[in-house]
């Protein structure tokens, strides 16, 4: 569902541009709105959540669709923490589908899925397992990577079963925004896959807004 | 597929309750829904280095599929199979739906406590997949999507999940080759979707049998060239162990 935000950039308590291949790290509060911006278009924003006072509570992909009754995500999906609470809510989405499913790149899935000499070929993962642990007062490990949402990716279902992954439907400015229902630690990795059509094998840089 | 036809060992787990064992590579767990109408909730671990576990999104995304059966393998997060399906009489497992937890099983069947039930009391996926995850030290950040074995959740166009009922029947029955050794953790709690008007409450028959040597023709292995890469990186894993 397509929905603009009233929110104007020039009135953001934050701006941080994010290069293809960072990780971003930030506490978002209870009633904040973060906003995730597609700068040039068709790029993956790998993101997870973590309740920022325990990150053993963290967004969990199955509950969220499960209690939504829906596998894409969108303007009004709630997205539900692995202790069924609710974490944030989208209230603004200028793409109309995100995809929970289909995961994040790894050093091991690109062996997988590409070739078994593109193991060393910078991922997502590393992009995390970098950031837990440049960051040890979280208290994070490889144990807490887990299923992701990936903003402006499609990823359909088919009634059939199948799952396919499609061109992106994002475009340059498109936006997705959240707005908080706990203290939680946004971790996002801005997707460096350079094996996958979907972003022309070219990884672009997005930008991330909050307001207070 | 299997080396033989009696089974090693035989076993019977009830309705709502938990269970778990290591599974050596080169054998078969067979998992039967003994009076249908089953679900059977599963994680996998390397007990080498349980970091190493059952990945969904890799599963499905390699192999193009929403839906788990015969000729699919099982990913761990590091690009190896843990298993493969080597026979299904059902075409659609679930491994995207979660599992149920304590408020939605007293939501929906209400609260039903040892001391009233003794062990028919109502116990739910979560807390059963943590009580058997404590038994090898892990805990709630080890916990991540499971299987849904011989539970089918289908969507439409606009991706609308719906449960379908009366799926599985008395019988049918799920072969997997383990190809590591893998700690699989069970529930035969009630699939998070289910809305039977009472606690649904069904056992799991399981059987173990040695397996017949994978072949390089071996249907799993060359199903997909992601699943012949996932059975390389997986013998190279275990290249240096006899
Ligand atoms: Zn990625």
């Amino acid at each position: 569902m397509i929905k603009e935000s009233e929110l104007k950039p020039e009135n953001a308590s934050f701006r941080e541009t994010v290069p293809a291949g960072d990780y971003f790290l930030k506490v978002v509060k209870a009633g904040e709105t973060v906003r995730i911006l597609d700068l040039e278009g068709n790029q993956a924003a790998d993101t997870l959540f973590y309740n920022a006072h325990n990150p053993t509570e963290r967004y969990s992909a199955v509950d969220t669709i499960r209690e939504q009754g829906n596998v894409y995500l969108t303007a009004g999906s709630k997205l539900m923490s692995s202790e069924n609470n609710v974490m944030l809510e989208i209230t603004a989405d200028t793409c109309g589908r995100h995809d929970t499913l289909g995961g994040a790149c790894a050093a091991e899935s690109n062996t997988t899925r590409y070739a078994l000499e593109k193991k060393c070929m910078h991922a997502c993962r590393d992009s995390w397992l970098v950031a837990v642990t440049e960051h040890e007062e979280l208290g994070m490990t490889k144990r807490d990577i887990t299923h992701n949402i990936n903003f402006f990716m499609n990823v359909p279902v088919t009634a059939d079963g199948g799952l396919t992954f499609a061109d992106g439907i994002s475009d340059a400015g498109k936006y997705v925004e959240l707005k908080a229902a706990m203290d939680v630690l946004v971790m996002i990795s801005n997707c460096p896959q350079l094996n996958n059509p979907c972003n022309a094998y070219n990884p672009t840089p997005i930008e991330v807004l909050v307001w207070s | 597929m299997l080396q033989s036809a009696a089974p090693l060992y035989d076993d019977l787990i009830p309705g709502g309750s938990h269970w778990s064992f290591i599974m050596r590579r080169g054998h078969v767990l067979r998992l039967i829904d003994e009076t249908g109408g089953a679900n059977v909730g599963m994680l996998m671990y390397n007990p080498e280095n349980p970091l190493e576990r059952y990945n969904m999104p890799d599963t499905l995304k390699n192999q193009h599929t929403f839906l788990l059966t015969k000729g699919h393998v099982l990913l761990s997060d590091m690009g190896r199979v843990f298993a493969s399906i080597i026979r299904d009489d059902l075409g659609w497992h679930d491994t995207v739906s979660g599992t149920c937890n304590a408020d939605q099983v007293e939501k929906r069947w209400g609260k039903k406590t040892y001391q009233e039930a003794h062990n028919h009391y109502h116990r739910n996926g979560f807390s059963s997949f943590l009580n058997e995850l404590a038994k090898y030290g892990l805990g709630k950040k080890d916990l991540t999507a499971n299987l849904n074995w011989f539970s089918k959740v289908k969507t439409d166009d606009d991706g609308n999940m719906a449960y379908v009922s009366d799926h599985s029947y008395a019988g049918a029955t799920v072969d997997l080759r383990f190809e590591m050794d893998t700690i699989v953790v069970l529930h035969t709690c009630p699939h998070p979707l289910n809305t039977t008007p009472d606690y649904p409450r069904h056992p799991l028959r399981y059987q173990l049998f040695k397996a017949a040597p994978v072949t390089d023709a071996d249907p799993c292995k060359i199903s997909s060239p992601e699943a012949t890469r996932a059975f390389a990186n997986t013998a190279l894993y275990h290249m240096m162990q006899s």
